[in-house]
């Protein structure tokens, strides 16, 4: 296969990844019953904090460049880990919608990485180096597209398979799916049901806020306002339900989304040519296609379209088919638990 | 009524959720090196220091209290109607269409504004009506389907001028060409730059839906759809036509408040014209726990820290990002909303009008 292409592959792999650890991390939460929806703005915050650490860390000179890096990852998983807990809190003991208190931390959050982000706009800080990985990046095909990442990318393949097992393989994550789906009957069977939410909207949180400094180290690295990443938590809110809260899935629905975008922008740098002959046609109406493909996904797997489509196949394909598309949200999402 | 003591802890815990809300911000504000009684001076004097900058708060109280009056009613019916911001936008897109191509005499001015005025109403209402009928027809979450919706239009709009409607002579992403004068909406005064006319519709809108969420069969509908959409199925109520009419009212409402924004505060259209000011919408209808009757004087409040706030950056001493104003109005919503809950953990007999299914107190 072509160079060129195995390399644009492997970059839309690494420009993924923020959007991977996001919506792995929410996968988790949501798996626990509690939505957090301030993604978009965690991502934005922790961004910019940990962004702000890593940098103050450099122009002091105190640390060498792998802990500068570090530290404004530990800002930055604490701050999204921050911002998860209040949506736990406020649902768990103050007995607040998850939604409402959700939304408001969006909007909060946001102007907060403006308001603190306002000294560090378009400034060069440490960014997260690539380095291949020994054998497998000699592997023809995947080694390219997979193995010549930076450690963050590698991580996110790890925390796929670690979530997919504890999830579907362990007992601990017998328990986490039963607290999202039968809150009542976990409790039980001797589930700590908040204490578990409680820890599951941190672990979902500090993965929002691992994928937010991802950006500023490494994707689109240092700060800016509007900041690279907005809309990118919608979007990964969307890939949760699109990926049907399965790590695998989920994953998929990142990498999916992210090629996209590549193919988009690439269209509009470069623009498009089909048999040698140039299109012409206004570039800028591709920005629309990441947004006409959440809804076209939302669509898909949410019931109604789906059902009415199933009408029209053969009835011996429906039932897989509807295995395949079909994904429910844990029974018990956004709701409160009330110990008697 | 409510007694005395149940008064004073209501009025407590309002109370300390804004002082914690203003000592936070005072912290942040002093953690940048900056002054923060110098920062209430500035945002004071932003928003009242003479009858103009009065007449700015008035142009940000306008569409906001338009939105949030339109939120309260999808509030009411339990709809998370994101998509305002969106439904902003494109009306805005619909009257920025008819302002260049409806190219009525002056003498037809006040004609051509009330025909602006309702295409951007149909406008708003449009991309209301795709969000309500992903969400009612095809199951697609209103959040989701909003925020959507709201990028796209406003990858329309990013699309129209600096295409189809860009300016003759130095075509740019900044903004359309100003409309024709007899399309824009006229000035009071130049001393009190406001629109009087959207004054009234603002205050008619409140009154009309206030009587019809109140005293109508449309209102005890919405809300029986709001708190328990089963329950109200079976009870009779059409719950798929009440929950697109709620949509449908917040969009009009939406698409005239996206109007005022390009048919008088720029005078032209400009990429994200909606400034905002839907989600603010949100945090007050939030912050009100989606009672009406307040809506006119929060949203003044919030209409004046945002527009004072624009003084932060300008104020020599200060260079202040503006969007101090966008964090002090999350924190108050946020402080609010948690306050709540710990009234209700150590007051629980404050509330005797407390809703038993839904936790949230009767609304007015």
């Amino acid at each position: 296969m072509n160079e060129e292409f195995l390399n644009t592959l492997g970059s839309i792999i690494g420009t993924a990844t923020p959007l991977v650890i996001a919506s792995l991390g929410e996968t988790i939460t949501e798996r626990a019953g509690v939505v957090n929806l301030s993604l978009d703005g965690s991502l934005a915050l922790a961004a910019v904090l940990g962004f702000a650490a890593a940098w103050t860390a450099q122009e002091a000179g105190v640390l060498d460049v792998p802990m500068q890096i570090a530290l404004g990852i530990v800002v930055a998983m604490l701050v999204g880990a921050l911002i998860a807990t209040l949506i736990g809190f406020s649902s768990i003991k103050l007995r607040r919608d998850q939604v409402a208190v959700g939304f408001v931390l969006t909007l909060l959050a946001a102007d907060l990485a403006r308001f603190l982000g306002a000294d560090f706009t378009r400034i060069p800080g440490p960014q997260i180096t690539r380095f291949a990985l020994p054998v497998l990046a000699d592997l023809p095909v995947l080694g390219p597209i997979f193995f010549q990442q930076n450690a963050l990318v590698y991580f996110s393949y790890i925390l796929m398979f670690v979530i997919w097992f504890w999830l579907f393989r362990t007992k601990g994550g017998l328990s986490l799916r039963a607290i999202g789906e039968r809150p009542e009957a976990a409790y039980a069977r001797g589930a700590q049901v908040q204490r578990l939410r409680y820890w599951y909207t941190f672990l979902g949180g500090a993965l929002v806020g691992l994928a937010g400094v991802a950006y500023s180290l490494n994707v689109k690295p240092g700060w800016s306002s509007p900041p690279a990443m907005q809309g990118d938590g919608w979007i990964a809110l969307a890939i949760v339900i699109f990926g049907g809260w399965h790590p695998f899935r989920v994953v998929l629905g990142a990498w999916l989304f992210a090629a996209l975008r590549a193919v988009s922008s690439n269209i509009q740098t470069n623009g498009l040519f089909i048999f040698g002959q140039e299109i012409n046609f206004p570039f800028v109406l591709l920005n629309t296609l990441p947004w006409l493909l959440m809804i076209f996904t939302l669509l898909m797997v949410s019931g109604g379209f789906t059902e009415r489509l199933l009408r029209y196949m053969p009835r011996a394909v429906q039932h897989r088919m509807r295995a395949f598309l079909r994904s429910d949200p844990p029974k018990a999402l956004g709701t409160r638990f009330e110990m008697e | 009524m409510k007694s005395p003591r149940a008064l004073a802890t209501q009025i407590a815990f309002l109370l300390i959720p804004v002082a914690i809300s203003l000592a936070v911000a005072a912290v942040l504000v002093t953690a940048v090196g900056r002054d923060p009684l110098e920062v209430v001076d500035a945002i004071w004097k932003g928003a009242f220091k003479d009858s103009r900058k009065v007449g700015g708060v008035v142009n940000f109280w306008i569409p906001l209290t338009l939105v949030s009056i339109g939120l309260v009613v999808t509030f009411r019916a339990g709809l998370w109607n994101i998509g305002v911001e969106g439904q902003m936008m494109m009306g805005a897109l619909f009257a920025s269409w008819g302002a260049q191509y409806l190219l009525w005499d002056a003498s037809m001015s006040p004609l051509l504004n009330l025909a602006l005025i309702a295409l951007s109403a149909l406008g708003g209402m449009f991309w209301a009506f795709v969000v309500g009928a992903l969400k009612i027809r095809l199951g697609v979450n209103e959040i989701f389907g909003g925020v959507a919706l709201n990028a796209l239009v406003n990858v329309i709009s990013i699309y129209m001028i600096s295409g189809p409607w860009q300016p003759r002579i130095g075509g740019s992403a900044q903004g359309t060409e100003p409309f024709p004068v007899p399309a824009l909406l006229p000035e009071f005064s130049k001393a009190f730059p406001v629109n009087i006319f959207m004054i009234f519709l603002v205050f008619a809108a409140f009154i009309v839906v206030m009587i019809m969420l109140n005293a109508t069969r449309w209102g005890l509908n919405l809300k029986a759809v709001g708190r328990n959409m089963r329950s109200a199925l079976l009870l009779g109520v059409a719950t798929e036509r009440t929950s697109m009419s709620a949509f449908l009212v917040c969009g009009a409402l939406a698409g005239i408040a996206g109007s005022y924004r390009v048919l008088f505060t720029f005078d032209n259209l400009r990429p994200l014209a909606s400034g905002g000011i839907g989600f603010l919408g949100l945090l007050v209808v939030l912050l009100l726990s989606i009672r009406l009757l307040w809506v006119p004087l929060i949203t003044f409040a919030f209409a004046a820290i945002l527009t004072g706030s624009t003084r932060l950056q300008i104020a020599p001493s200060l260079k202040l990002d503006s969007s101090l104003a966008g964090v002090l109005q999350g924190m108050l919503v946020l402080f609010v909303i948690l306050f709540q809950g710990v009234r209700e953990i150590f007051f629980p007999q404050a509330l005797r009008d407390i809703d038993e299914d839904t936790g949230q107190e009767d609304r007015v």
